[in-house]
């Protein structure tokens, strides 16, 4: 990956936007109610040096919501499954801290950042993990790496809406602030929606929506297709 | 100014204030428009993520349907407080909101309303599913409708599921709108007519 201290990491640069995304792994207790799932934290920042918008200090409104679309994403599409996560049921479980940042803001942030988390937990390795019957500790085994199991496979495809006649998918910054509204839609290899995420902004017909879930869906090839390639290009023989 | 308390079926219940069109602070103030802001309280505990991420799509709707150019350089603010929740929460929260903005008497381009549709593992479509139901389906999908010709204002889905599926539940949404709406005249005329 890009980041060497990050067990999985990932640089996405979608026209002029760029997106770093590393997630790092610790272990940790699981929650009382759920002593077979792991967690998966993720986190966007939108730090000052991106775009003059941004001020330093306390995450904005658009960080905010976008950290929740990403957790949306994740658990809607089910692209890992916590259950996966765990390594000894109430003991131990994995805990994936995936930090989507920002480092040159020009529109359509929520698909930059979710190419860069499918491609950078494609890319995480970790380490197999056993605990030692009769001391009860963990021990790490640093030799031995794993690939994560990834299910499947979403890609995010954004639209700028201007009143209902036109859609312009992968709008720069200077489209998305012009435009009335957004609409960004998730879908799996399968054709599936895993999210259609249209906050406000003025309003389209079930069949303006339809044409651009259609849109979303062939673009969706396209993504995969390069990312499979990348992987496959760095993956050591 | 508006106030508002909205009941769902199943005893969700979300008060809307809303206050407005008043001065706005030199920062936060748009020169052609009026500036929107959304706050949203939980029950328990202090606003997180989830409540901004809520706060986003209230305040985009609110503004896709508020003619906030006849008020600029003003700050109109809506202040929504949980009180309790059995279900269908956002589209609560909306339905609130639209009643605030009728109350308050600020010009609007269209009335919405809010619409949570559960799809059950059995394919069944459940509209405005109590918290168990939702915790049950396989997906939850919430849309906002607009009044003037029931076009899609606001989508947001939990879940995944097939594109037929999302279009049968739009469709369902868009007939229900009907009878939401059909509330908000009944409600209005009931506070406006001489008792």
């Amino acid at each position: 990956g890009s980041i060497t201290t990050a067990d999985g990491s990932a640089l996405v640069k979608l026209g002029n936007t760029t997106v770093i995304c590393g997630v790092k792994a610790e272990l940790a207790a699981p929650a009382v109610d759920s002593a077979n799932k792991g967690y998966i934290v993720p986190n966007v920042e939108l730090p000052s040096l991106c775009a003059e918008r941004f001020r330093s200090g306390p995450p904005g409104e658009e960080a905010q919501a976008a950290s929740q679309f990403i957790a949306d994403v994740i658990e809607n599409s089910q692209m890992i499954v916590k259950e996966d996560l765990c390594i000894a049921n109430g003991k131990l479980a994995w805990v994936l801290y995936c930090d989507i940042i920002c480092l040159d803001y020009d529109g359509n942030l929520l698909d930059a950042s979710v190419f860069a988390l499918l491609a950078a937990l494609k890319n995480v390795q970790l380490p197999l993990v056993t605990i030692n019957e009769e001391t009860g500790l963990s021990e790490v085994n640093l030799k031995q790496k794993n690939p994560l199991i990834i299910r499947k496979h979403p890609v995010a495809t954004s639209f700028a809406v201007f009143d209902d006649t036109l859609l312009i998918v992968d709008p720069t910054a200077e489209e998305e602030d012009l435009a009335t509204g957004t609409v960004t839609i998730v879908t799996d290899e399968e054709g599936r929606l895993c999210s259609v995420h249209k906050p406000g902004g003025s309003p389209l017909t079930g069949a303006k929506l339809q044409d651009c879930i259609t849109r979303a869906i062939t673009r969706h090839k396209e993504v995969k297709k390069l990312i499979d390639k990348v992987i496959k290009s760095i993956t050591p023989k | 100014d508006g106030e508002l308390c909205s009941a769902c079926p199943g005893d969700t219940s979300v008060l809307a204030g809303l206050y407005g069109p008043a001065e706005a602070k030199l920062s936060k103030e748009l020169p052609d428009r009026a500036a929107l802001e959304v706050l949203l309280r939980p029950k328990v505990g202090l606003p997180g993520v989830l409540e901004r991420s809520r706060e986003q799509l209230l305040r985009q709707t609110c503004e896709a349907v508020l003619l906030g150019a006849l008020h600029p350089r003003t700050a109109v603010s809506l202040v929504l407080q949980v009180l309790s929740d059995a279900g269908s929460l956002l589209s609560c929260c909306l339905n609130a909101a639209c009643m605030a903005l009728l109350d308050a008497g600020l010009p609007l381009a269209a009335l919405f309303c809010g619409v949570t549709c559960a799809l059950q593992p059995d394919g069944a479509i459940l509209l405005d599913p109590t918290a168990r139901q939702e915790q049950e389906a396989r997906t939850t999908l919430t849309f906002a409708i607009a009044s003037s010709d029931r076009r899609v204002l606001m989508a947001t889905t939990k879940g995944s599921c097939s594109v037929e599926e999302m279009q049968q539940c739009l469709a369902a949404a868009q007939r229900a709108a009907s009878t939401i709406f059909q509330f908000y005249r009944d409600s209005v005329r009931r506070r406006y007519s001489k008792s």
